[in-house]
């Protein structure tokens, strides 16, 4: 059994085997019980494994409503448990390195591995005197420092200048609010760092330097110690923590980190890239595994929670409203923003309101794509800045991107924020397995490999995005889908629309391409090509709506084309 | 399911816990009965801090600069006090540039608290001291009238109520706000314009009741030192119809506006408190309830975003909603009687 502990959500996860391989069994919902009154995670926790017990008939708690681990004889109680975690408020970091483009970049790099809100940065660059910036660190409350700085054997001592700064400000602060400090800088300093620090933090942890040397980052060590720094904050903010990682033998890590372990899995054997994409109410995260180069980020501030009104003070309400698919006020949208951001767990009821929050995930996400894509290791990032590289798989995971009323609403919105290139397949996790499989992984690697092939995900289709300079209207591409029983279906594909060819889930076909006018479906500008598909809920999307997706100004057509679009999609 | 809680109740008893943000002294005893105004706990605190580059300043060593240096951790040093001096003919000196206390000697250094201010704690409603929370502050417990509001701009304030609420989608103009309001609480609609704070702030008023605030006027608001309490939420909403009737059944009494700031995870939040006088000691309102047929509840999103209702039943599993979306969900009725089906996330208990 695996849970995930999400900020409105808790999940219960039953995995087990069924004819001879791992399967996803059963899954139990609950609401999420980290925040006041309730201030337990442990309830929603009980509560999503009592739903799981409701579905299955089996019994895992016991009479004091504890796990049952490991099963019984009776056949109650489960062989293993693993958790993630991603509810509680974004945890406050300070950055401290030397060089802003170096040694603080990678510190920032490593806070978005995880749900970090950077709220001071201290670095060589910083003019302040030592005061101020001690001040300065006061008055931001750090849950956790991360320090870097410094290559392996290099100069030390502007670091430990940096070091006496943040030893004095941890001594200032009252001993039970003393953040937490992890240090991956200049190996050689680690023992100063010890010495310093171990008094004067409640966790200190020492990470090999994300920065080796001036050309080399190298952030797996320090992100994995900073996941265990993550639940380690958590258990001294919520209770309940301590609990499930005592039930999961210490198997409990952040959401999207765990998520983003099962996406590195699944892109180290695909030259092509995979991305996940999660959006909740904590936070947007994104995740990419190409080859062996893996990026995971994760941005509170994009998430559909707590942070959704602090928005507006960076973005347009207009960027959001333009996604607007129904004649809605904007002073309804801004509404909707504030509700959202004091209740995040409050779900649009009437069509209007999940038009709203359709037009707000698409803005959230875009932003969160927007944001990683810079971020993206050299060989990940397209040869165009304004186009995202193509990726042979997408995973999209959270309540507002899988839970549509319709798969063609998923799919639409999913194009709209990602705006992929070439051929893409799209792939829902509606029972958010993946980070739940990415935490179980550690215990049992067969499950995870084995849950995932189990069609336990909802394929929505393969997508084939153009990109091209013709004019609207123009012709850009011939497609011709050969069927297995020798059926075919034939397809002119005009700039600026969006087209679907229906090939059932489970079904394959051979797909004719012969773009017109040079326009480029992912072999190269006017390259022909015949490829083998696979069919989805709704079988073969071609998108020739143009990249980056340029929508009318006008919001009567606008609106007009969203219609259509989705209409295309089935609804 | 387990159900949030809203607290409107028009009799109750009341246990609020007060603490300062940093160790103080608390300055009343257990079982004192307190006013609203009074201070029940204060604490010195530095927002600022100097450090002393000893050795810099004297041109030595570190380790020569602790051996000058003539204060310990504690001192409190007046402005232009010699912290250390150098030898030599002209001997160079080390002075403290303001006043305050050595808070860390070493390394060459020291670093000193300075602006030093008071910070008092009040007890925000009338009541009695039921625990004293050492260097901390108090609990206090009191009976009456509680509504619990959505947001609040961080300030608090007791003043009799004043109601300029003829019903409950009333909106408030600046023009209403005269002299005769004076130190009061102001029970109040929709506020959608500046003028209105800055003319409840050149009353003063003792505080604002709103039903809803326009999301513009947030950071207005926030600089106003008057407590301001919305009930419902922002844009143009009217006031849920159960905080409607209490609060004006209870206009002319003394009401303390506690506008603390939401926190989502401490569970703070915006109340206001009208103490009356009871024989008997009321019940505590449970902070926890399950959804369950015949509870009041409130609408926390469209449609009827703010309206009271009653639980009819819960619908077993998930139910399609009008968005397409399937949740589980129950059967409400209006007042007004009509039943609309509703997901249980978007509904709060009242009681």
């Amino acid at each position: 059994m695996a849970v995930d502990v999400g900020a409105t959500t808790t999940r219960a996860v039953l995995f087990d085997v069924v004819e001879g391989v791992y399967r996803f069994v059963s899954i139990g919902q609950a609401s999420s019980t980290a925040e006041a009154p309730f201030k337990d995670i442990g309830l929603g926790v009980r509560e999503a494994i009592e739903g799981v017990q409701a579905v299955t008939g089996r019994i895992f708690l016991d009479a004091e409503r504890s796990l049952i681990v490991p099963t019984q004889p009776d056949g109650s109680g489960v062989d293993s448990f693993a958790a993630t975690l991603s509810a509680g408020p974004a945890i406050r970091t300070a950055i401290v390195g030397l060089l802003t483009d170096v040694s603080m970049e990678s510190a920032r790099r490593l806070a978005e591995t995880t749900y970090c809100r950077i709220v001071e940065r201290l670095s060589l660059a910083d003019h302040r005197r030592p005061e101020e910036q001690i001040d300065s660190l006061l008055r931001a409350r750090p849950d956790l420092i991360l320090l870097a700085g410094g290559t392996d054997g290099g100069a030390s001592r502007s670091l430990q200048k940096m070091l006496d700064t943040v030893g004095l400000a941890c001594y200032l602060i009252p001993s039970e609010k003393r953040p937490a400090v992890l240090f991956a800088g200049n190996n050689s300093l680690s023992e100063d760092v010890k010495k310093l620090m171990a008094e004067l933090t409640p966790a200190l942890r020492i990470s090999p330097n994300v920065r080796p040397s001036l050309e080399t980052e190298d952030l797996d060590p320090a992100m994995n110690e900073l996941a265990q720094v993550f639940t380690g904050i958590r258990k001294g903010q919520a209770r309940g923590v301590d609990e499930l990682a005592a039930w999961s033998n210490g198997h409990l890590l952040p959401t999207s980190y765990a998520a983003g372990r099962m996406i590195r899995f699944m892109g180290s054997g695909a030259p092509g890239g995979v991305l996940g994409v999660d959006l909740g109410a904590s936070a947007a995260s994104v995740a990419v595994g190409m080859g062996g180069q893996f990026s995971l980020r994760t941005y509170p501030q994009f998430g559909l929670g707590e942070n959704l009104a602090a928005l507006l003070q960076t973005v347009a309400l207009e960027d959001f409203t333009r996604w607007l698919s129904l004649d809605i006020h904007q002073n309804a949208v801004r509404d909707y923003l504030y509700q959202k951001s004091y209740h995040p767990s409050i779900l649009p009821a009437t069509p209007e309101d999940r038009v709203i929050a359709q037009a707000v995930t698409r803005q959230a996400l875009c932003l969160a794509m927007r944001a990683a894509q810079k971020d993206f290791p050299i060989g990940m990032r397209s040869l165009r800045p304004d186009l995202l590289q193509s990726f042979d798989l997408i995973f999209a995971s959270g309540a507002a991107l899988t839970d549509g009323a319709t798969p063609g609403q998923n799919l639409l919105l999913l194009l709209d924020a990602i705006q992929p290139i070439g051929r893409t397949q799209f792939m829902l996790d509606r029972a958010g397995l993946l980070p739940l499989l990415g935490v179980a992984a550690e215990m049992n690697h067969l499950l995870a490999v084995q849950a995932l092939e189990s069609g336990a995900f909802h394929n929505l289709g393969t997508t084939l995005s153009v990109t091209s300079a013709a004019s609207y209207g123009t012709p850009v591409l011939q497609a011709r889908l050969l069927y297995a029983d020798r059926n075919e279906a034939r397809l002119e594909v005009k700039q600026g629309s969006l087209e679907a060819l229906p090939l059932a889930l489970g079904q394959t076909a051979r797909l004719s391409l012969q773009p017109l006018h040079r326009a480029d479906v992912g072999f190269g500008p006017g390259r022909a090509q015949t490829i083998t598909v696979d069919g989805g809920a709704l079988g073969v999307v071609i998108d020739a709506r143009g990249r980056p997706l340029q929508l009318p100004s006008d919001a009567v057509r606008r609106r007009e084309l969203f219609k259509k679009w989705l209409w295309t999609l089935g609804g | 399911m387990l159900a949030p809680v809203t607290h409107i109740l028009g009799l109750t008893t009341i246990l609020r816990e007060r603490l300062l943000p940093v160790p103080g002294v608390v300055n009343v005893r257990l079982n004192q009965r307190v006013s609203a105004s009074e201070v029940v706990a204060e604490a010195r605190w530095s927002r600022e801090h100097v450090l002393l580059d000893v050795a810099r300043n004297l041109g030595v060593s570190s380790l020569a600069a602790d051996r000058l240096i003539r204060c310990k951790v504690g001192d409190e040093l007046a402005a232009n006090t010699l912290v250390a001096s150098g030898g030599g003919l002209f001997p160079r000196e080390a002075r403290t540039p303001r006043e305050g206390r050595v808070v860390v000697v070493g390394g060459g250094r020291v670093l000193i608290e300075v602006g030093e201010t008071n910070v008092e704690l009040r007890a925000g409603l009338p009541g009695l001291v039921m625990q004293i929370v050492p260097e901390r502050g108090v609990v206090i417990q009191t009976a009456g009238a509680l509504i619990q509001g959505m947001w609040g701009n961080g300030r608090i304030e007791t003043g009799m109520m004043v109601n300029l609420m003829e019903k409950p989608d009333s909106a408030l103009e600046a023009g209403r706000l005269d002299v005769s309001l004076r130190g009061s609480v102001i029970l109040a609609g929709m506020a959608r314009d500046a003028d209105i704070l800055r003319a409840a702030a050149e009353l003063p008023v003792r505080g604002l009741i709103l039903s809803s605030l326009h999301p513009a006027l947030l950071p207005l608001a926030l600089q106003m030192r008057y407590p301001i309490l919305v009930t419902d939420g922002f844009g143009k909403l009217p006031m849920n119809s159960a905080a409607y009737r209490l609060l004006t059944t209870n206009a002319k009494r003394e009401t303390t506006v506690n506008a603390e700031m939401p926190d989502r995870y401490s569970g703070a939040r915006p109340e206001v408190i009208i103490p009356l006088p009871v024989s008997v000691e009321p019940a505590q309102p449970n902070d926890v309830e399950t959804f369950a047929p015949g509870q009041q509840v409130r609408m926390r999103a469209a449609p009827n975003f703010g309206m009271i209702a009653s639980l009819v039943r819960l619908r077993p599993g998930l139910s399609t909603l009008p968005s397409g979306l399937r949740a589980p969900a129950a059967d409400v009725r209006m007042e007004g009687g009509e039943e609309i089906l509703v997901p249980l996330v978007n509904l709060e208990v009242v009681g």
